[in-house]
C-alpha cells in the first residue's frame, strides 16, 4: 500500500513536470518558430507603452535570448526558491512558490492566483453538493424505476442540462431570478468567513447553474451503473439471501455502481478548481477562470502559464486522490 | 436424519403428477404444480417454462437437466421466487412445507428465502459482492433471519466456514471474494446458502466454472451436508455426471417442459425418450473407445417463442415419423411407463424400449 502511495506521487510530480515544460514550450517556444522577436516578447511581459530600457531590462532579466531549456529552468528555479525582479525602476521580491510576474497588473502572478482561489473554491464546492446531491438522487430513481413516466421526464430533463451551455441558462436564470423577479440578490461573491448567510444567498444563482450542468450528466451515469448493478449476479445473491429490497439497493447496488462516479467526480471537481471559466464569466465571478481569460486576452503570458500550471496541478492532485481512494473503496483495487 | 437405502426402490414419492386438484395442501415437502413463467417481451410471449410438476422430499436430491435454455434455470429462480413481478408472470403453484409461493406477498417469500430455501450459484466471483468481505456476507445472510448480535453471527460465520472445509476458517472470514481460489469460494457460496438451515437447497450449475479436480470436492462437500442437514436439493446441471453422482431422481427438461422423470437407474439404463437418449449418446465416457464419435443431438434447442406444433422435439427428433403423424400435431403428455419413470413421447412403450434396447444403448 505504502509503495503504491510513493509510485503514484511521484507520477503525480513528474506529470506536472511535464505539463509546465510543454506549457512553456508552447508559450515561450512555439512564438519563436512564428517569427515573434525577443521584442515582442518582452512588451508582451510589460506594462502600457513600456520604454526601451524597461524593454531591455525585461528581456535581461528572462533572458529571451538564451536557450529554452535556461528558460524553463530559471522558471522552475523562480517556482521553488522565489525570486527578484528588476525591472530598471524598482526592484519587486516574489518569493516562492513564484510562478512569475505581471507587469500588466503589477502583481505577482502567485498573489493573483491565492487572491482569486476562494471565488472559484466557493463556486465549485456549493454547486458539487448540489448537482451530486441532486444528480445520483436521480440517476438511482430513475434506474429503480426504469421506463416510468419519472424515468422518461427525468432524462429528458438531463438530456437538455447535458446540451444547453451555460451561458444561455446562466443568463436566462439571471435576467428572471434577479433581475426582473428579484428573488435572489445580485451574484456577487462575499467572504464565508465574514457573513455565511450572505456568502451563500449571492452565489445560490451560479451554483443551480453550474449544477444544472452537471446533476444532469451524474443522473444519467448514475443510471446506468444503477442499470448494470441490478444485472449483476451478486445483487440476485443479496435477494436469494432475503435481504428486503432497500437493502438490496443501498448496500449492495449503490456502493457498487457509485464507485465508478468516484473518478469522474474527482476529475470534475479537479477541472473546476482550475476555473469554471464560463460560469464565472457568466457571473462576473472574479475566479481563477476569469483570471485565465484575461490572461489570454490580454497576452498576459506569466499570468496564462501560471493559471494552467496551477489547473494542471488540481487535476493532477485529484486524480492522486481518487486513486487512493479507490484503494480505499474497492478491495481488488488495495490487495492488487 | 433420513436414511435413503431404507426407502423402498419402487417409492413413487418424486413421480410428478400429471392431473392435481390445484389449490389442495400437498403431502409433499416441495410440490411444484403446473408451473409457468412467461416472459413477455417485443418478439412475443417467451415461455421460458410451460407447465412444470414435480414433488421433492426432504433428504432427496432431484436433478434437473438440460440444455441451455430449456427452463432449468428460470425454474430455480421461479421456485425462490426471484423473478421480477413486473417482467414475469408466473402462474401455477409452489407448494414449501405446506406454504403457497406463487400466490403468496413478496414479502413472505422473501422472508422464506435464505431461511427455508437458499441457492447456490454457478459462478461465486461473480454472485459474491466484490466490496464485501466473506465474513460479512455470510453474517449479513445470518442475521436477516435471526436476531442476534454481530460477535455471534460472525462466530457462526467461522462456524460455517469450518464446516464446508475451509482451512483457517477465523482468518479466512476477513478475507474478500478475491482471495479465495475457485474451489474455496464456492465452498464459501455453500457455506452462506446454508448458513441458516435451509430445508431446500437450489445448486444451480455449482461445480460448472470449477476444476474438475475441484468439482468431485464440491459434489462430496454437498453430498455430506445434505446427510448432516437432511435438506432437499435440486441440483440443475446440463452435465450428466454430476447429475449420476449426485441425484435420487431425474427431471428432464426441453422447450420449458418435463419430457422424462425417473429414478437415476430408470432414466440412466431405461430412458424412453429420444431426447434423454441424446443427452447420453452426447456425454463423453472414458469407457468408450476413442475411436467412437460421440452422438450428438442434431438441429438447436428450439425458440420459446414459438414453439414447434406437437411434440416440441419432433423436428431433431430421428423417430418423430414412427408416430403416425401424432408428433407434429398433438403435444404429448406425460404418462407413466413404469412405477415412477414418466415420459411424454407417442411413440409406443413397446417400440421404445425396443429401440433402445436394439439401436441406442449398444452404441453408447
Amino acid at each position: 500500500m505504502i509503495a503504491f502511495i510513493l509510485r503514484r506521487l511521484g507520477g503525480a510530480v513528474l506529470l506536472v513536470f511535464i505539463i509546465s515544460a510543454v506549457t512553456f514550450l508552447i508559450f515561450f517556444g512555439l512564438p519563436k518558430l512564428a517569427g515573434t522577436t525577443t521584442d515582442d516578447m518582452a512588451a508582451r511581459f510589460a506594462g502600457k507603452s513600456p520604454t526601451p530600457e524597461a524593454l531591455a531590462a525585461i528581456k535581461e532579466r528572462f533572458g529571451f535570448d538564451q536557450p529554452l531549456a535556461v528558460q524553463y529552468g530559471n522558471f522552475v528555479k523562480a517556482a521553488v526558491t522565489g525570486d527578484t525582479y528588476d525591472t530598471g525602476v524598482e526592484k519587486i521580491d516574489c518569493p516562492a512558490p513564484c510562478l512569475g510576474y505581471s507587469f500588466r497588473t503589477n502583481q505577482s502572478v502567485t498573489d493573483q492566483l491565492v487572491d482569486r482561489f476562494p471565488i472559484t473554491l466557493s463556486l465549485v464546492v456549493g454547486a458539487a453538493v448540489i448537482w451530486l446531491l441532486v444528480g445520483v438522487s436521480i440517476g438511482v430513481l430513475s434506474a429503480l424505476r426504469r421506463g416510468s413516466l419519472f424515468d422518461r421526464a427525468a432524462m429528458m430533463i438531463a438530456l437538455a442540462g447535458v446540451s444547453l451551455p451555460i451561458y444561455f441558462t446562466g443568463l436566462l436564470s439571471l435576467a428572471f431570478v434577479v433581475h426582473q423577479w428579484g428573488l435572489l440578490p445580485p451574484v456577487s461573491y462575499s467572504s464565508f468567513a465574514d457573513n455565511p448567510f450572505k456568502w451563500a444567498s449571492a452565489l445560490i444563482l451560479p451554483w443551480i447553474t453550474l449544477a444544472f450542468l452537471y446533476a444532469a450528466m451524474y443522473a444519467r451515469l448514475t443510471r446506468a451503473g444503477m442499470l448494470e448493478t441490478m444485472s449483476e449476479d451478486y445483487i440476485r445473491t443479496a435477494r436469494a439471501k432475503g435481504l428486503p429490497e432497500r437493502t438490496v439497493i443501498t448496500k449492495h447496488a449503490l456502493r457498487a455502481s457509485l464507485t465508478p462516479l468516484l473518478t469522474v467526480f474527482g476529475l470534475d471537481i479537479g477541472l473546476l478548481f482550475g476555473g469554471a471559466v464560463l460560469t464565472e464569466r457568466t457571473f462576473s465571478l472574479k475566479g481563477l477562470g476569469s483570471l485565465a481569460l484575461d490572461g489570454v486576452v490580454g497576452s498576459d503570458l506569466p499570468v496564462v502559464l501560471g493559471t494552467v500550471v496551477t489547473a494542471s496541478l488540481f487535476v493532477v492532485v485529484a486524480n492522486l486522490i481518487v486513486d487512493l481512494l479507490y484503494g480505499v473503496v474497492d478491495p481488488r483495487v488495495r490487495h492488487s | 436424519m433420513a436414511d435413503k437405502s431404507k426407502r423402498p426402490a419402487d417409492m413413487l414419492d418424486g413421480a410428478p403428477t400429471t392431473v392435481e386438484e390445484p389449490g389442495r395442501p400437498p403431502t409433499s415437502f416441495l410440490e411444484v404444480r403446473d408451473l409457468r413463467i412467461h416472459f413477455p417481451t417485443d418478439d412475443g410471449l417467451v415461455k421460458s417454462v410451460d407447465g412444470l410438476s414435480f414433488k421433492l422430499e426432504r433428504g432427496r436430491t432431484l436433478g434437473i437437466v438440460g440444455e441451455s435454455g430449456s427452463g432449468k434455470s428460470v425454474t430455480s429462480l421461479g421456485v425462490l421466487g426471484l423473478h421480477n413481478r413486473r417482467n414475469a408472470k408466473v402462474s401455477g403453484e409452489i407448494w414449501l412445507d405446506g406454504n403457497e409461493l406463487v400466490g403468496a406477498s413478496p414479502d413472505q417469500v422473501r422472508r422464506m428465502r435464505g431461511r427455508n430455501m437458499a441457492m447456490i450459484f454457478q459462478d461465486p466471483l461473480s454472485a459474491m459482492h466484490p466490496f464485501y468481505t466473506v465474513g460479512a456476507q455470510i453474517v449479513e445472510a445470518y442475521r436477516i433471519h435471526n436476531d442476534v448480535s454481530k460477535k455471534v453471527a460472525r462466530k457462526h460465520a467461522v462456524d460455517m466456514l469450518g464446516r464446508v472445509g475451509i482451512p483457517k476458517p477465523d482468518r479466512r472470514v476477513d478475507d474478500y471474494p478475491h482471495q479465495f481460489s475457485g474451489g474455496m469460494r464456492q465452498r464459501a457460496m455453500i457455506a452462506m446458502a446454508l448458513s441458516c438451515d435451509p430445508e431446500l437447497l437450489i445448486a444451480d450449475e455449482p461445480t460448472t466454472a470449477l476444476d474438475v479436480t475441484v468439482q468431485a470436492q464440491i459434489l462430496d462437500l454437498i453430498r455430506d451436508l445434505q446427510r448432516e442437514f437432511n435438506s432437499a436439493i435440486i441440483m440443475i446441471t446440463h452435465d450428466l455426471g454430476v447429475v449420476a453422482e449426485l441425484s435420487d431422481d431425474i427431471l428432464v427438461m426441453y422447450g420449458g417442459r418435463n419430457i422424462e422423470y425417473g429414478s437415476v437407474d430408470d432414466v440412466f439404463h431405461r430412458p424412453e425418450h429420444p431426447y434423454t437418449w441424446g443427452l447420453l449418446g452426447s456425454m463423453p465416457r472414458l469407457d468408450r473407445e476413442r475411436s467412437e464419435r460421440l452422438l450428438p443431438i442434431k438441429g438447436t434447442p428450439p425458440s420459446l417463442i414459438n414453439l414447434p406444433q406437437g411434440c416440441a422435439f419432433n423436428p431433431r427428433c430421428a423417430y418423430s415419423e414412427l408416430t403416425d403423424g401424432k408428433s407434429t400435431v398433438e403435444r404429448p403428455e406425460l404418462r407413466e411407463t413404469a412405477p415412477g419413470h414418466t415420459v411424454a413421447c407417442h411413440m409406443a412403450v413397446e417400440r421404445r424400449r425396443r429401440i433402445w434396447a436394439d439401436e441406442i444403448a449398444p452404441k453408447l
